[in-house]
C-alpha cells in the first residue's frame, strides 16, 4: 500500500503532462481522483497504523541492509493524513480558481509532483531517499512559486529556489557527515550507532548544518526572507499548501524525526529550537502588523504560528510535544483557510492591498463568515480549535518553568488577535467600495473547501477528549517518546 | 588535505551566493557549493589503494572503494542538475522582466 502514495500522484502527473493540451477537463478530473484515492488511502493507512503499529514496505523485495525500506508509523501517519487530505480539498478550491489560467494542464502536473515528493519524504525509511524526495518536492514548489510569470513571481521564486536550494545543500553535508561515521543511511541503524557508539566528534557541527538547513524549510525567523515573497506569489491554494503542508513536513516532520529519533537531542539543542521559536512569534507578528497586503500579512503570520509549534517541541516534555502536534494540525486548518480566504477575496475583487477593499462580508457572505471562524481560530479565542493549542502551549511553558517563554507566547498571542481585527475591518466590514457593488460569491467548489475547513476549525477541539486523543495525537506523540529506541521497538524493522 | 579543499570550495561557492550581486554569479556559487558536497562524499567513501566496487568472483583480498557513496552523488548531481537548470531559467525571466542581471535593481518585493 505504501508506494502507491508515490505512485499515485506521479502517474496522474504525467498523464495530465502528456493529454492535458488535447482533452480540457482531464486534467481536473485526474488530479481530483488521484486526491480523492489518496485521502482515502491515507485514511486506511490510519487506521492500520492504530491496529499494527507499523507498515513496512521493501522496495523490490529487497530487505533492509541492501534495499530501500519505506515505513509508516504513528508519526509518518499523521502528517500523511494532513498531507492528502489538505491536498484533496486545495485541488477541488483550485478546479474552480484556476479556470481562467491558460496553463492548467501544467499547474496541476507541478501540484501532483509536489504532494508526490511530500509522501515520499514521510514514508521514506532512510536519509538518502528522504533528500530525493525533499529535491522533487522543492523543485515543483519553486516553479509554483513563479506560476503567476509576472515579474514579482519570477523574483520570489529566485529567492525561495537559492535559499531552498543553499539548505539543501547543507542538509546533504550533515547526511555525508553521518555517514561517512555510521556507513548507514537508514533511519534505523543511525539511531542503533548513535546508541551504541555514542554521539559522534563533530556532533556540534551536525546540530549546526540540521538547524540551519532545516530553519530555512520550517521558515525559522533567521532564515525567513523568502516566505513572505513566495507565499504571497504562488496562487492561494499553492500558498496555502506551502504554509500548510510544505514547512511541516520538509521541514517540522523531519526535524521531530532527526532530533527525536535519530540522532538524539540534547537539552541545549531542545533550548537553541524553542529559543528560536520564540524570537519567530514575537517577529513574524510584529512585521505583520506593519503589513497592508493581505496574503504577505498571512504569511508573516505563518512565521509566527510555525514559531509556537517549534517552542512546543524545543520544551521537549509530552505536554509540550502534544501541544506542538495540535498546534501543528490546527495551524494547517486555520491558516490553509485564511489563504483560501484572500484568494477568494483576490479572484471577486483583483485586490489584496486592505487599503483597496473594504465591506465584502456582505457581497461575499461564505468567505467572510469562514474568514471570521479561522481569524478567531488562530487568534486563539476559546471555542475554536487555535487556543486549544496555545493553551496547551503555554500551560507546558508554565509547568516546564519557563515563564518568559509563556509570556510572550501569550503576548504574541494578544498582537495576532490586534492584527486580525484589522484584516475583519479593512476587508469584511466598513464601507462597500462603489467598484465592488457588483461582485458575487465565490463558486461552490471554492465555497465547500472554506466550510469544511471553517467546520474543522470550530470542532477539531474534540480531538483532545480522551478516547479520541490516543488515536490520531496520541500516536504521534508515542513515537517521539520512544525516543532513539523507538526503531528498535517496531517489530520487523532489522536492526 | 583534501577534506581542507573541499572546504575552500565550498567557501568560494557560499561568498559568491552571499556577496555577488549578479544573477549568474549567484547561480554559479550555487552550483560550485552543490560540487564541493558531492566531493565531500566521494572522499567520505574513497579508501586508499582499493579497487573499483566490481564483484569479479574471487572476494580474497578485496578492497573496494564504497560505491554507496558514489550512487549518492549521481543522484545529488542529477538534482543539482534540476536546480541549476531552474535558476538558469528564471534568471533569463529575470533579465527578459527587468533588463538586468543586477540584484540590486531587482527589488519590487519589499517588506
Amino acid at each position: 500500500m505504501l508506494p502507491l502514495f508515490i505512485v499515485i500522484p506521479i502517474i496522474a502527473s504525467l498523464a495530465i503532462a502528456a493529454t492535458g493540451k488535447t482533452f480540457k477537463r482531464l486534467s481536473e478530473t485526474l488530479s481530483l481522483a488521484s486526491a480523492l484515492s489518496l485521502c482515502l488511502l491515507s485514511l486506511q493507512a490510519l487506521k492500520t497504523v492504530i491496529t499494527r503499529d507499523v507498515i513496512i514496505y521493501n522496495v523490490g523485495g529487497w530487505a533492509q541492509p541492501l534495499g530501500i525500506t519505506m515505513f509508516c508509523d504513528g508519526l509518518s501517519v499523521f502528517f500523511l493524513v494532513l498531507v492528502n487530505c489538505l491536498a484533496l480539498l486545495l485541488l477541488m478550491y483550485s478546479v474552480s480558481y484556476m479556470e481562467s489560467s491558460r496553463y492548467k494542464a501544467r499547474y496541476y502536473f507541478f501540484f501532483l509532483m509536489l504532494v508526490a515528493g511530500l509522501n515520499g519524504v514521510i514514508l521514506s525509511g532512510d536519509l538518502f531517499n528522504a533528500f530525493v524526495f525533499m529535491e522533487l518536492s522543492l523543485i515543483a514548489s519553486y516553479v509554483l512559486a513563479s506560476f503567476g510569470l509576472d515579474s514579482e513571481n519570477f523574483e520570489a521564486s529566485f529567492k525561495y529556489a537559492v535559499m531552498g536550494s543553499v539548505s539543501s545543500i547543507l542538509i546533504l553535508f550533515a547526511i555525508a557527515l553521518i555517514y561517512s561515521k555510521t556507513s548507514s543511511l537508514s533511519y534505523a541503524a543511525i539511531a542503533e550507532s548513535q546508541l551504541r557508539y555514542g554521539a559522534p566528534g563533530f556532533f556540534t557541527l551536525l546540530i549546526v548544518l540540521i538547524t540551519v538547513g532545516f530553519g530555512v524549510k520550517v521558515t525559522l525567523v533567521p532564515f525567513h526572507a523568502w516566505v513572505p515573497d513566495a507565499y504571497s506569489s504562488a496562487p492561494s491554494p499553492v500558498s496555502a499548501l506551502y504554509s500548510g503542508a510544505v514547512s511541516k513536513v520538509l521541514g517540522i516532520y523531519m526535524v521531530l524525526r532527526l532530533f527525536f529519533n535519530v540522532i538524539g537531542t540534547t537539552p541545549a539543542i531542545l533550548n537553541l529550537t524553542a529559543s528560536l521559536g520564540v524570537l519567530s512569534i514575537i517577529v513574524g507578528v510584529t512585521l505583520a502588523l506593519y503589513q497592508w497586503d493581505f496574503k504577505r500579512l498571512l504569511s508573516y503570520h505563518s512565521i509566527s504560528q510555525i514559531g509556537y509549534i517549534m517552542l512546543g517541541i524545543g520544551l521537549g516534555t509530552p505536554l509540550g510535544l502534544l501541544g506542538a502536534l495540535f498546534h501543528l494540525l490546527n495551524h494547517t486548518v486555520f491558516k490553509s483557510l485564511l489563504f483560501l480566504n484572500a484568494g477568494s477575496v483576490e479572484r471577486a475583487t483583483g485586490k489584496r492591498n486592505l487599503h483597496d477593499l473594504g465591506g465584502l462580508a456582505k457581497k461575499l457572505p461564505v468567505t467572510g463568515s469562514t474568514s471570521m471562524v479561522a481569524s478567531l481560530s488562530i487568534s486563539g479565542v476559546p471555542p475554536f480549535n487555535g487556543f486549544w493549542s496555545k493553551f496547551l502551549i503555554i500551560l507546558a511553558c508554565i509547568n516546564a518553568h519557563s515563564y518568559w517563554f509563556a509570556l510572550f507566547a501569550a503576548l504574541g498571542s494578544i498582537l495576532t488577535l490586534a492584527s486580525f481585527l484589522k484584516i475583519q475591518r479593512y476587508v469584511f466590514h466598513g464601507y462597500l467600495r462603489d467598484a465592488f457593488a457588483g461582485i458575487k460569491e465565490s463558486p461552490l467548489f471554492m465555497t465547500i473547501p472554506m466550510i469544511i475547513l471553517a467546520l474543522l476549525c470550530i470542532f477539531m477541539g474534540i480531538l483532545l477528549l480522551p478516547g479520541l486523543d490516543s488515536n490520531f495525537l496520541g500516536l504521534a506523540l508515542n513515537v517521539l517518546q520512544h525516543g532513539r529506541e523507538h526503531f528498535s521497538l517496531i517489530a520487523g524493522l532489522p536492526k | 588535505m583534501e577534506y581542507i579543499l573541499c572546504v575552500v570550495l565550498f567557501c568560494v561557492g557560499f561568498y559568491a551566493v552571499m556577496a555577488k550581486k549578479n544573477l549568474i554569479k549567484i547561480v554559479i556559487g550555487v552550483a560550485v557549493m552543490g560540487y564541493a558536497i558531492n566531493l565531500f562524499l566521494l572522499l567520505a567513501g574513497f579508501r586508499m589503494n582499493s579497487e573499483a566496487p566490481i564483484i569479479t568472483g574471487d572476494m580474497y583480498g578485496f578492497r573496494p572503494v564504497d560505491p554507496l557513496a558514489q550512487a549518492m552523488v549521481l543522484a545529488a548531481v542529477v538534482t543539482g542538475l534540476a536546480v541549476t537548470l531552474l535558476l538558469t531559467a528564471l534568471s533569463i525571466k529575470l533579465y527578459e522582466k527587468y533588463g538586468t542581471f543586477d540584484i540590486n535593481e531587482i527589488k519590487k518585493l519589499k517588506g
